[in-house]
């Protein structure tokens, strides 16, 4: 299949990318490593789901901080570009705002917490609950990128399971699940079948948004900068969660909804209020909160529930 | 609303990078470290920065020391950070030690070698008493007269010595392979020809490696992990019996041959530390019983890491010998994933970054199961419910007497 290009264009002229930060380049990463990891990245469009060896950098971030979607989104974004990112769902994370000061500081792009108005979106741990659009990028920052890794812990012999197609040990694994608390017990990072060939983890994002991953219409991309690894779901491209047909894929439910926007269809994060085992819900994804609460105050202005104190 | 306290991240970000300055300055009224004197008075934090940070650049590893507050591992981090920027230029030529103007030479396997044995600086015969002298300061030590003039005649390798009589395989410059496959023990380079080296900062590791990229791993590898690993190998786990060969530190000439200027260039002296141990080695149905090496080079004066790494090298030679690869110092994959520290520190620590979304998984999960367990718990205090799944799973351990088993439950589920 062919993936519609991004929107968002490389540098124009590569010798001459300019940084707003003095003495670095446009996105902060030299023309020649941007280059060698948009190979990578060509490939890993070509063969959906399939780890694609890159040599990734030292970034002025620690390994574990999102090295690989930094350096993905660095090879990929470019002065038009509209970046948006995220961690564990919402804007103002402190991981989140560091990632976005740092493409502020190297590349000067125009940022934004609307998932609508972004082109460009680097996330650890979900995806935004508002659908993605054609021409977006998704950047998602990967720790382990193997998902036989607990099962096969030498590199050599996953390479060797994932060439054969020999994905037998994690259905057992899962079956094992099955027989011990009667379903899968996963509960994030869960693996999934992309283009029907390739077993793939979608980064630790709750197995709530895996059904996103399915025929998006947006490029979604995936870096491990520890790893060394980069793969990809081109658009509309099937993604499966492994299950078996007697114990289908299923997503959690909460009875609550969100205190804040009364979210009902949203990925709720449960906090804890006081000593005395108080908690509520919210929603995760604080653009989507947001945006909800701004719509109902449109609406009717008295009538948003404020949340107890 | 003051759970939210992840609002406001910025200006957080912001005040603890000024506390952190502000506390690793200290006590304005004590005098500020000047970089000359981390590079003179801590040159061994210095080289251990400059060899785990990859980069041979005393004064900036001084900086970097400064600046990380005398984390060495931060220190490297920051160099490697710095490196990466750096354009790569040429590949020099190889070092050629057998003409180090050696500060320190120490051969444990002759009594006497041609050039000679060398104490040189060394912590090795000190009384390790604490010098209570020290603690008041301007001490004047002088150093010996004859110690500061460095030998001039080339030191050959002590090793040389047994390769004549053909007791020992040196190892052969990288054979180029396509695949990446580790080439045979010993074997030779097609004529006149040496394949350019793997170089980690440009390619990913991936193994199987030959030993070019291992050797690279290992130099910039952590000591402390280093040290470990070959410690191990002395204590059964993977044991090659070593004899320290060779030992030997002081300056090299780095020399490169631009293309475009077609002769040799010197372009810096460096220091360094060689290690070549020698083991032994039962032979095989190819090989009859001789000597085999390990191979250790650290930038500057870094002799525990070199010798750990000749040890970590002999040992993962296994493979390629055919001896059976049953421990951890043996296993390549084990120690070249796991043997650098700006790696290692970065996914260790990255656990203190937000993982709520993960565990709000995880204890939807846990409540669940909890729920659904033999013995079951008091409701809790949930507002996740367990997924709407197919029949199958509804009529899951939840239904059966909390008087069953585990075994007895998963029965019930199947039926």
């Amino acid at each position: 299949m062919t993936p519609p290009l991004p929107s968002s264009s490389p540098t124009a002229n590569p010798m001459t990318a300019a940084s707003p930060e003095p003495g670095f380049n446009f996105a902060y990463l030299d023309e020649q490593t941007k280059r060698s990891i948009r190979r990578a990245l060509l490939k890993a469009v070509a063969i959906p789901g399939h780890q694609i060896p890159f040599s990734s950098r030292e970034m002025p971030m620690a390994y574990g901080w999102g090295t690989g979607g930094v350096q993905v989104t660095a090879a990929v974004i470019g002065q038009p570009d509209t970046l948006k990112v995220i961690d564990q769902g919402a804007d103002d994370t402190t991981n989140a705002v560091n990632i976005r000061r740092f493409f502020q500081k190297v590349c000067g792009v125009a940022t934004t917490d609307r998932t609508a108005e972004a082109t460009l979106i680097q996330t650890r741990h979900r995806i935004p609950e508002t659908p993605l659009q054609p021409g977006q990028i998704m950047v998602y920052q990967v720790p382990m990128p193997e998902p036989l890794f607990f099962i096969e812990p030498s590199r050599t012999e996953a390479n060797k399971m994932h060439a054969l197609e020999e994905y037998g040990p994690m259905y057992v694994r899962l079956y094992e699940d099955v027989t011990q608390f009667g379903h899968i017990a996963m509960a994030y990072d869960y693996p999934v079948m992309v283009g029907d060939r390739y077993l793939m983890k979608p980064s630790p994002i709750p197995r709530f948004d895996n059904p996103k991953l399915h025929m998006s219409p947006a490029l979604q991309l995936f870096g491990a900068g520890r790893e060394k690894r980069i793969y990809a779901i081109p658009p509309y491209t099937s993604v499966k969660s492994l299950d078996f047909d007697d114990h289908p894929f299923t997503v959690e439910t909460w009875d609550a909804a969100c205190a804040f926007c009364g979210a009902t269809d949203s990925y709720l994060d449960e906090v804890v209020t006081d000593d005395q085992g108080s908690r509520l819900w919210i929603c995760s994804d604080t653009d989507y909160c947001h945006q909800r609460q701004q719509a109902a105050l449109s609406d009717k202005p008295n009538a948003l529930a404020t949340p107890a104190d | 609303m003051a759970y939210v306290a992840v609002k406001g991240g910025e200006q957080a970000i912001r005040n603890a990078e000024a506390l952190l300055a502000a506390r690793r300055r200290g006590d304005p009224d004590v005098p500020e470290l000047s970089l000359e004197q981390i590079k003179q008075q801590l040159q061994l934090a210095v080289n251990r920065v400059m060899a785990e940070g990859s980069l041979y650049d005393p004064d900036l590893a001084a900086l970097a020391i400064k600046q990380s507050w005398g984390d060495l591992v931060e220190a490297a981090f920051l160099l490697r950070a710095y490196r990466t920027t750096l354009p790569r230029l040429y590949y020099s030529q190889p070092l050629d030690t057998g003409k180090m103007v050696v500060q320190r030479r120490i051969s444990a396997i002759f009594k006497d070698t041609p050039g000679g044995q060398k104490l040189g600086p060394t912590f090795d015969y000190v009384h390790r008493l604490l010098d209570f002298k020290l603690a008041a300061e301007d001490n004047q030590f002088v150093a010996p007269s004859q110690a500061t003039e460095a030998a001039i005649a080339p030191t050959p390798r002590a090793l040389d010595t047994l390769a004549r009589e053909d007791l020992i395989t040196m190892p052969a410059p990288p054979q180029a392979t396509e695949d990446g496959a580790v080439p045979a023990y010993g074997a030779v380079p097609a004529k006149n020809e040496t394949p350019p080296p793997y170089d980690l900062t440009r390619q990913p590791l991936d193994t199987p490696l030959a030993r070019d990229a291992r050797l690279q791993n290992l130099a910039r590898a952590d000591e402390g992990f280093l040290l470990s690993m070959a410690y191990s190998t002395q204590r059964g786990y993977g044991t090659n019996h070593p004899f320290a060969g060779d030992v030997r530190m002081g300056a090299v000439e780095v020399v490169i041959c631009p293309e475009e200027l077609g002769f040799a260039v010197a372009i810096a002296d460096i220091t360094v530390t060689e290690v070549q141990m020698v083991n032994q080695f039962k032979g095989n149905q190819e090989t009859p019983p001789q000597f085999t090496q390990g191979y250790g080079l650290t930038f500057g004066y870094n002799e525990r890491k070199a010798m750990a790494m000749a040890l970590m090298d002999r040992a993962l030679q296994a493979k390629a010998l055919g001896e059976t690869v049953s421990n951890p110092a043996q296993d390549e994959e084990f120690v070249l994933y796991h043997s650098d520290n700006v790696e290692a520190q970065g996914f260790v620590q990255h656990l203190k970054l937000p993982h709520y979304i993960d565990f709000q998984a995880e204890l939807n999960l846990v409540r669940q199961l909890r729920q659904t367990a033999p013995s079951s718990p008091p409701a809790p205090p949930t507002a996740a419910s367990p997924p709407l799944t197919s029949p199958a799973v509804a009529a899951s351990p939840a239904a059966v007497p909390a008087t069953l088993g585990p075994a007895e439950a998963t029965g019930a589920c199947e039926s």
